[in-house]
């Protein structure tokens, strides 16, 4: 299954809301008392007008539909953001969008 | 691949084994971030996932700043901002210290302009650590949540 992903880039920040239940496989469920298997996001690449400006490793550390903002220099209005992911079921996702 | 998997689960128990598999070629040098760090995220202890990241002697820095809130009422979600004034920056991990699995991510950086954002669970009260790397040396900061209600499901 693809990996649902929101991406906004302007005034120097890009932002990334991905929809993923980021499980880390400790957790039990209530009904059946069993572990939820792991289930996390592994993997984020982020380039600015194909320039790879992050390169990330993720853990099931990081919490439900994992979140993601970071400053960037030297992007402005117009250039192209672009973003992938991967998890550790090997699903993968991807969005693109401009600078605003 | 998978005995190569074991192997570094195995060998996250101890620094020196992991550079053992450094040099039999079996983990690649830190600088190449691209492949997944198996051995720091399968770290159960945070002084050992900053050494499989290569920051085992991170310094204390006035430069690094960690901005998350004092209590947070819901340890599944975490809000963790990491701001560093320094230049040339490479690398930023953030840490749950007392999570199972300490590492949270890991992100190599360019053109990097002082602050990333993330949310992060927590299985109780700890410190959040962010490592940053920068001009080739690594400086750390912590921040105290108090956790009210636990997110890591036991």
């Amino acid at each position: 299954m693809a990996i649902a992903m929101r991406l906004r880039a302007g005034g120097g920040e890009i932002r990334i809301l991905m929809t993923h239940p980021s499980e880390n496989g400790l957790r039990k469920d209530a009904k059946s008392g069993q572990l939820v298997p792991a289930h996390f996001v592994k993997t984020l690449r982020v380039a600015v007008n194909g320039k790879q400006v992050l390169d990330g490793q993720l853990g099931g550390g990081i919490s439900k539909d994992p979140y993601l903002a970071f400053r960037v220099r030297g992007m402005n209005t117009g250039d192209t953001v672009s973003v992938t992911a991967e998890d550790n079921t090997g699903d993968t996702g991807s969005v693109e969008a401009r600078a605003g | 691949m998978n005995a190569t998997r074991r192997l570094l689960l195995k060998s996250a128990a101890s620094a020196g084994l992991v550079a053992t598999a450094v040099a039999a070629g079996l983990l690649k040098p830190r600088a190449v971030l691209a492949d997944w760090n198996s051995a720091a995220f399968a770290a159960r202890k945070p002084a050992d996932a900053l050494a499989a990241i290569g920051a085992g002697d991170a310094g204390a820095s006035p430069e690094v700043r960690v901005k998350a809130p004092d209590i947070a009422e819901n340890g599944a979600v975490v809000p963790v901002e990491v701001l560093t004034t320094l230049a040339d920056v490479e690398s930023i991990a953030i840490l749950g210290e007392k999570n199972v699995y300490p590492l949270a991510a890991l992100f190599a950086l360019s053109d990097f302009d002082g602050s990333l954002s993330t949310r992060i669970k927590m299985g109780e009260t700890a410190s959040v650590r962010a490592v940053v790397k920068a001009g080739g040396k690594v400086y750390t900061a912590t921040k105290e949540v108090k956790v009210t209600a636990g997110g890591c499901g036991g």
